[in-house]
């Protein structure tokens, strides 16, 4: 306000009016901050009252809902999936995606001399083990046995394993590169079957549905807008570093829609899988339609299979059925998978330099009546490295890990 | 602004007497003449020249990498899509828009909508303006409006340039989607154009924040620097991965999101979130810009 206001006989009635000026502009800022307030419930109370509850559903037994798991003949479905993945592992970035995927980048194929430039950007070893960490969104689509596709949703990109009859096509949009093999080769077949949907998961867990775990059905859950059991799986042994693992099983067609894994340390979920959309339609015949771009790099699978070696195929926690020496101790839950290295264990700090140290400052040094070792510890899987080079590795804690060693002395 | 909002636009005390029509043709010659002043404007023609030099850049930088006949460079860095553009020319315009997308787009509209209030307030212009029986609110209005023409003609700019570019170096054709299915050509500039339009709407957020900006200073270089620096930071805050729980309200996290157009089918539930945060900050400064523009003091 200009000066000359607030002199003389005036005051009065200029503050009344400055007064007024400014309890209107007042009222105007009452208008972004209400659009903020209407914005955050918004945001808030949405997911909220979208959230109908627990749907209602008629009882039915652990067994009878296996069965029908088992009975499930989904063979038409497509849908999106969010697979969250935290298994406690150092962040390592990059290398450690090329270290599981045993492609390009990793020791042992660099030290084969053109390892460098073997692989393909498309090959789905290399793709489908970065869901061993963080988040990723899928895509699946499935029609019958011969055709499927999954989709890895990346940032501008998009990483599609497709399957169509005898072909398997690996597309790889960023590097605009295509891996191409054929079922009938066998090695094509098994690389498919990466368990990445809610499906693949569940089979795995109810492999190993004995005596030695619960099975159970805990309520009913929503999943992608469609009514689910849960069916909760537990360990009924000690020493398991498996929580609990609960399936949502579609309520209608028997198809499992949500996959957790909790550990039995407790904290979020170690694997957690689940359709955030699903549809049972016969999905467009165009989506599995392939055909190479014009200008893309095709690698035939020939071409590396006899490069890439064999690790890094498992998923974490499966024993290693072929390497030599391997023994099997304990059942169920608590198994825990052994073998000789043959080594003197870990590159120590004199023997293997900068390395020795490195890995070991991931471990923790354990003392026992087998002696001493590194225990490296995932929130599901440890594994024990013995100074005289045997390693003992399983869904177990480390004190059942140490047990174990001691027993086998 | 269409002939019946006009009659319920809330217009300041004083003016209530006025007679409808002849208000409605006065906000269509504001923006008429708001809008010849905007792209008049021998910096907004600098802008859009930049805009278009970078899809012809791009061209010619992967035509020369590629010229020998090997395929683009089979490593996945470099804005989206590049690997595709020497299969495609329509690639070039996916490319472009993603490569312009992160700065220099919405650095222009930041100059633009920085410049709007402030300029003419730093020039001494913008008492005049109010003189004319329009109006704050409706000033502000048809401001926002030639901000938000300006941004969807920057992104065309960039989009058709590239499209020339890309079929002039490049072959034109059938074109894969980043999931590997095919679509004819005629799709595919469906698509561009559905991609052009997505891009010019995720600046609609940094639009409202310059024009809010804008309101609030009277030097035009104090805005237009404020904006631009608003936007670096929110930029750098978004690569922070300790920040994940905020980055969703930033307004550009999802701006690449636009590249989910070219997935078949189309992923929309990303796109949907980058349009409903561009709402979002729209409403929030926009209100923000009204409530200081009608309360203020017009000194200059």
């Amino acid at each position: 306000m200009a000066p000359y206001e607030s002199d003389g006989s005036t005051t009065a009635g200029a503050a009344e009016e400055r007064r007024a000026a400014r309890g209107r502009k007042a009222t105007r800022y009452a208008v972004p901050v209400a659009v903020i307030g209407v914005a955050a419930a918004t945001i808030g109370l949405v997911p909220a009252l979208a959230d109908s509850g627990d749907p209602d559903l008629p009882d039915i037994t652990a067994q009878q809902l296996l069965e029908k798991i088992a009975a499930s003949d989904t063979e038409r479905l497509s849908g999106t999936v969010r697979i969250s993945t935290d298994l406690g592992l150092p962040d390592l970035g990059g290398l450690e995606s090329g270290l599981l995927s045993g492609g390009p980048g990793s020791p042992s194929a660099s030290g084969s001399g053109d390892g460098e430039d073997g692989g393909s950007a498309a090959d789905p070893s290399t793709k489908l083990t970065e869901l061993a960490a963080g988040s990723h969104t899928l895509r699946v689509a499935a029609d019958g046995p011969d055709r499927q596709k999954v989709s890895l949703l990346q940032d501008g990109s998009e990483y599609s394993l497709i399957h169509d009859g005898k072909d398997v096509w690996g597309y790889d949009s960023a590097s605009n590169e295509v891996y191409h093999s054929t079922v009938a080769t066998g090695t094509g077949k098994e690389r498919e079957k990466v368990p990445a949907t809610p499906k693949d998961l569940t089979e795995e867990a109810l492999k190993a549905v004995d005596d030695t775990t619960s099975v159970t059905v805990e309520g009913t859950a929503q999943v992608a807008g469609r009514d689910a059991y849960r069916l909760v799986v537990k360990p009924r042994q000690d020493g398991s570093t498996v929580g609990q693992i609960t399936v949502s099983v579609d309520a209608r067609t028997g198809t499992p829609l949500k996959f957790t894994l909790t550990p039995a340390s407790g904290g979020a979920a170690v694997v957690d899988a689940g359709f955030t959309k699903v549809s049972f339609a016969k999905p467009d015949a165009s989506t599995f339609d392939f055909t190479p771009p014009k200008g893309a790099k095709v690698t035939e699978a020939d071409e590396t299979a006899a490069e890439l070696p064999e690790h890094g195929q498992k998923s974490p926690g499966a024993p290693a059925g072929d390497l030599d020496g391997l023994k099997v101790i304990g059942e169920g839950w608590t198994t825990i998978a052994s073998f000789d290295t043959g080594g003197s264990g870990l590159p120590t700090a004199d023997a293997g330099g900068g390395l020795g140290d490195f890995l070991g400052s991931f471990g923790d040094q354990v003392k026992g009546d087998f002696g001493t070792g590194t225990v490296f510890s995932t929130r599901l899987v440890n594994a024990l490295i013995t100074d005289d080079g045997k390693v003992y590795a399983g869904a177990v804690t480390k004190e059942a890990l140490v047990k174990a060693a001691n027993a086998a002395k | 602004m269409s002939r019946a909002e006009t009659g319920t636009a809330t217009v300041p005390a004083g003016t209530g007497a006025a007679v409808r029509s002849p208000r409605a043709l006065w906000t269509l010659g504001l923006l008429r003449s708001e809008l010849s002043v905007t792209f008049r404007r021998w910096r907004t023609l600098a802008l859009l020249g930049v805009l278009a030099a970078v899809p012809v850049l791009v061209g010619i930088a992967v035509k020369i990498e590629t010229g020998d006949g090997a395929g683009a460079g089979g490593d996945a860095g470099g804005p989206a899509f590049i690997s595709q553009i020497t299969n495609n020319g329509l690639f070039l315009v996916f490319t472009a828009l993603a490569a312009t997308l992160p700065f220099f787009l919405p650095m222009a509209v930041g100059v633009v909508a920085g410049d709007a209030v402030a300029g003419e307030s730093g020039a001494g212009t913008l008492r005049y303006l109010l003189v004319a029986p329009a109006g704050r609110t409706r000033l502000l209005l048809t401001k926002y409006a030639a901000v938000l023409a300006f941004c969807l003609a920057g992104t065309l700019v960039v989009a058709v340039s590239a499209l020339a570019v890309g079929a002039l170096l490049f072959p034109l054709g059938e074109l894969t989607t980043i999931s590997g299915t095919r679509i004819s050509f005629a799709e595919g500039l469906l698509r561009a154009l559905a991609i052009a339009l997505v891009v010019a709407a995720s600046l609609i957020g940094v639009a409202a924040l310059g024009l809010f900006v804008s309101t609030l200073t009277g030097s035009g270089i104090a805005a237009m620097a404020t904006t631009v620096g608003l936007l670096i930071t929110v930029q750098i805050l978004d690569q922070i991965p300790q920040l994940h729980a905020l980055q969703p309200y930033f307004f550009s996290h999802y701006w690449l999101s636009f590249a989910d157009l070219m997935r078949e089918p189309v992923y929309w539930d990303d796109l949907m979130k980058n349009l409903g945060i561009q709402a979002l900050y729209a409403a929030v400064f926009g209100s923000a810009a009204w409530a200081r523009f009608t309360a203020k003091d017009i000194t200059a």
